[in-house]
């Protein structure tokens, strides 16, 4: 990443020079627009878009590409994001279906038809589930989807007025109560017990005819396996409730053992963790949802099936809950996720999982030795949460391992544990990396400790430091303005 | 091959170190009648190897020229914007959490706020959503929050497909929703009862027509309504933005603005707002601010809305969304800068009137949509749609999409910048011949 600079680094908006050009689109000549669309509905004035050469434009969006880190400059242990290599294979696999129009005749289309009907079916062994919808663009997209399921199999078995209830664990994911809440549902938090997998008996007292389903991670955002699952799942079917299975962990497990087999209902992955697709600074995803077979009527239109040996979108599901994105999902995502499950093959994504934890468990370790805590300290798996030795804050360690060269941790998550520093390493990482990591993350606390002021003004090498945020929430600046200059 | 460094030697030393001897005591402490299940998944392949497997599968596929539209469109897209939004810095990172470390991601959204912002003419953007289809659900439950109603009304010359999720999504919520049937290609005047939230019309509208929605926003603000335009983005190069007809929230589909049509997806969704809105926003805003040293930065505001902080109670449960799409048209913007978006809307514009004319002179054709209309164009065929697009399709043509909806033999065709004039008259012979 690029150290600091002096000066401001300048806006795409600031690099306008009035007239100038960039690329110029082919043309058909001059056209006049108050002939073509009629004066009335032509703008009065063009948008204020920045006018730049090409390479300007290249400039500026490779120096501005320096000012930002990715896995493929730096170790990213984000916990509950599984920021592994995203193969460029992939990237190549992707791009041979770019031109490929969504309403083309479905028989000009059997390639991709075909890799997104094996792509579901692979994708149903591996979470053990009877159907797949591909639809849903990202995991909190796929949990609504889910969710929403749910909610039209209560409804048709006219169980909808009643179940009004989604219960969720108090460590769970901040889209899964938002989720519920969106598909109209009230939620109900439940404690975590004391080893940090969820407290059965409260969980138990909980369930009845009021509640539609429970919404867990397993592996949980403590990186431990519910232990329990089988006990809880059986319980909240004998209640009719639905089980909903977050899908955000399953690197940790995925060959290894299948939330259809434990229990779970509905399951929804992301695509962008566990099946390496780039997260690309915040998406695209993809959040496909697998459901049992009583709950396949109400998948939301269309799915993929096979007919004969043709591939055709099928749109006739009476109880389906409708569509949730225009189109079949975000097909490029998907041709990537296809390509890295062939890459692999049950054998290579069982010891991508297992390396996951190994190298969780061994840099769990090394933080230990460091005077990390960790205070739901079972069996972790892919991830697991710390705490920094006392007197220390997660945000200030976290600023300085930016200046060490690495992404921090999530940080402040899950809530249940103070100054929490949530750490997954994934399997794409070697044991040297897992090493400087734990080196830097306790050097950062030892001179922390020794000398508070230091630590608290860390970053010092970024292009910026820390940055003013109260006034970027009292007064937000959310554009750019000729007259702002 | 699971990208995985570790070497046998490397993994015996960590299990060791954990007092561990075989990977598979990792998992020792599972329910033993889970473990290890049947999976069938072919076997491994090499880098190489997959290529060819996918090669095959993209042979089955068949491209060629494209007038089919419906949203996503064939148009231009600079090489730069490949080789720019695919920098590994920009690919592989996450969701900007650590600022320091994001200024390139979250300056970018800045831009894109920006660039949003000026073309839809209203005050604020957000950083991305799903697809339009998505983004239309969003900006129908942020005007009922606002309006705190639960009616809204719907003009048909919305795309169906939005108007399935958006059902979708209003169901969830227990608001109702009705459609006002076009009259012909157009929204006729409808009342707007004190009760409706939202009114939502589209410009152009589905069938590409161009509509003076300007009365129908103001019936609908008399009834304490807000207006939400679906509106195409590389049309506001040019057309009257939904800021200045009178719209509250704007929204569309992203995928004209530099990304590829990839079978319908990933693409993104915009929303933009009044300021009064703001508040009401889901998903990402980013803020200029300043470091402890005057530097300017970029952060993610107002994250009070938002699901990791208001859990049940955010405005919405997204959380990724399509950075990397917005990037794409971020650059693609900055490319070709407001004369070439502008050239290329014309463009399209001026191709798809051509082909319209050109079409329109096949026996039995006649035009459902009436000029002006943007890039897109409904017309009514003599033989069923069906079978146009798939013979159409035989001759190497994508065109006439379906939309049964909108009248029997009703067909939607559309141009780009890219269609030169010879690919419409090729275009325009073989739809005379399947006719």
């Amino acid at each position: 990443m690029d150290r600091r600079e002096d000066r401001a680094f300048p806006l795409i908006f600031e690099r306008s020079q009035k007239g100038r050009r960039g690329v110029r689109p082919p043309s058909v000549g001059d056209v006049d627009p108050e002939a073509l669309f009629g004066r009335e509905n032509v703008r009065e004035s063009p948008p204020r878009l920045p006018e730049v050469d090409e390479l300007s434009v290249v400039r500026h969006y490779t120096l501005l590409s320096r000012r930002q880190i990715g896995v493929d400059t730096s170790f990213y242990p984000l916990g509950s994001c599984t920021m592994k290599y995203n193969p460029r294979v992939l990237e190549a696999a992707a791009a041979r279906f770019t031109a490929l129009h969504p309403y083309q005749d479905p028989e000009t289309a059997q390639g991709a038809l075909e890799l997104m009907y094996e792509l579901a079916e692979y994708l149903k062994a591996i979470t053990g589930m009877d159907e797949m919808t591909l639809q849903p663009a990202a995991g909190a997209h796929g949990e609504l989807t889910g969710i929403l399921v749910i909610r039209a199999y209560h409804e048709d078995r006219g169980e909808g007025d009643r179940r009004r209830v989604v219960l969720v664990p108090d460590s769970a994911h901040g889209s899964n109560p938002a989720t519920a809440s969106m598909a109209g549902f009230e939620v109900r938090e439940v404690p975590s017990g004391p080893d940090g997998e969820v407290d059965t008996e409260a969980l138990k007292r909980e369930l009845g005819p009021h509640v539609a389903a429970i919404m867990l991670t397993n592996p949980n955002t403590l990186g431990l396996f519910e232990k329990r699952i089988l006990e809880l799942t059986e319980a909240a079917h004998q209640a009719g409730v639905q089980l909903y299975y977050d899908g955000a962990n399953l690197n940790a497990i995925m060959g290894w053992v299948r939330p259809g087999d434990m229990g779970f209902d509905v399951v929804h992955l992301n695509l962008h963790k566990t099946f390496a697709t780039p997260h690309g600074g915040g998406g695209p995803g993809s959040g496909p949802v697998g459901v049992k077979a009583h709950l396949a009527p109400y998948l939301p239109v269309p799915l993929v099936r096979k007919r004969g040996s043709a591939y055709v979108l099928d749109e006739d599901l009476p109880k389906s809950i409708g569509r949730v994105r225009s189109f079949y999902g975000n097909f490029g995502v998907l041709v990537r996720a296809y390509a890295y499950i062939r890459l692999l093959g049950l054998f290579g994504l069982k010891r991508a999982a297992a390396l996951s934890v190994l190298n969780a468990r061994y840099l769990k370790a090394l933080l230990k030795a460091k005077g990390f805590r960790v205070p739901y300290d079972g069996p972790t798996m892919h991830e697991f949460v710390a705490q920094p030795p006392e007197g220390l804050r997660a945000l200030d360690l976290a600023k300085a391992l930016l200046d060490a060269g690495f992404h921090p941790p999530t940080i402040y998550f899950p809530l249940i544990v103070k100054e929490a520093m949530m750490i997954e390493p994934t399997e794409t990482e070697a044991k040297e990396t897992l090493e400087r990591f734990a080196e830097a993350l306790g050097e950062a606390a030892r001179k922390g400790l020794a000398n508070p002021g230091w630590l608290e003004g860390t970053p010092y090498t970024t292009p910026v430091r820390r940055l003013d945020e109260v006034r970027a929430n009292r007064r937000p600046v959310l554009r750019w303005t000729p007259e702002a200059e | 091959m699971a990208y995985t460094p570790h070497t046998e030697e490397e993994i015996r030393a960590m299990l060791e170190a954990l007092g561990l001897s075989r990977l598979e005591d990792l998992y020792a402490h599972l329910p033993p009648s889970l473990l290890n299940p049947e999976i069938p998944l072919p076997e491994p392949l090499s880098e190489d190897e997959v290529l060819r497997v996918i090669d095959g599968l993209a042979a089955k596929n068949r491209s060629g020229p494209v007038f089919l539209g419906g949203g996503v469109r064939d148009h231009f897209v600079p090489a730069i914007v490949d080789e720019l939004a695919s920098r590994g810095e920009f690919l592989t990172a996450y969701t900007p959490y650590q600022p320091e470390a994001s200024q390139g991601v979250l300056q970018a959204i800045f831009e894109y706020q920006t660039m949003i912002a000026e073309l839809t003419g209203l005050d604020v953007a957000n950083a991305s959503l799903y697809d339009g289809a998505t983004a239309l659900a969003e900006g129908v439950l942020l005007a009922l929050r606002a309006s705190r109603r639960m009616r809204v009304v719907v003009s048909q010359g919305v795309h169906p497909e939005y108007r399935a999720v958006l059902a979708t999504y209003l169901h969830a919520v227990g608001a109702t929703v009705e459609t006002v049937a076009l009259a012909g290609d157009r929204t006729p005047a409808f009342e707007v009862g004190d009760d409706v939230g939202a009114v939502v019309l589209a410009n152009p509208n589905f069938l590409g027509a161009i509509e003076d929605l300007a009365p129908l926003a103001e019936t609908a603000h008399r009834a304490g309504a807000l207006v939400v335009a679906v509106a195409d983005p590389l049309a506001l190069a040019v057309l009257r933005p939904p800021g200045a007809w009178g719209a509250d929230v704007a929204v569309g589909e992203g995928q004209p603005l530099g990304n590829a049509m990839s079978y319908g997806g990933p693409h993104f969704g915009f929303i933009a707002v009044r300021e009064r809105l703001l508040r009401q926003l889901p998903g990402r805003l980013v803020s200029m601010t300043e470091d402890g040293e005057g530097r300017r930065g970029f952060v993610l505001a107002l994250s009070a809305r938002e699901q990791h902080i208001r859990r049940s109670k955010a405005k919405s449960n997204i959380t990724t969304n399509s950075q990397n799409a917005a990037l794409r048209a971020t650059i693609h913007m900055a490319a070709l800068g407001p004369k070439g978006l502008s050239e290329a809307a014309l463009a399209s514009a001026a191709g798809a009137r051509r082909l319209y004319e050109m079409l329109l002179e096949a026996p039995g054709v006649k035009p459902l949509t009436r000029p002006p209309f943007f890039a897109e164009f409904a017309l009514v065929l003599p033989r069923p749609p069906e079978d146009v697009r798939r013979l159409l399709a035989r001759r190497g043509f994508h065109g006439a999409y379906p939309i049964p909806d909108y009248g029997e033999g009703a067909a939607l065709f559309a141009a780009s910048e890219r269609a030169r004039p010879e690919d419409l008259e090729a275009f325009a012979r073989a739809f005379w011949e399947v006719l």
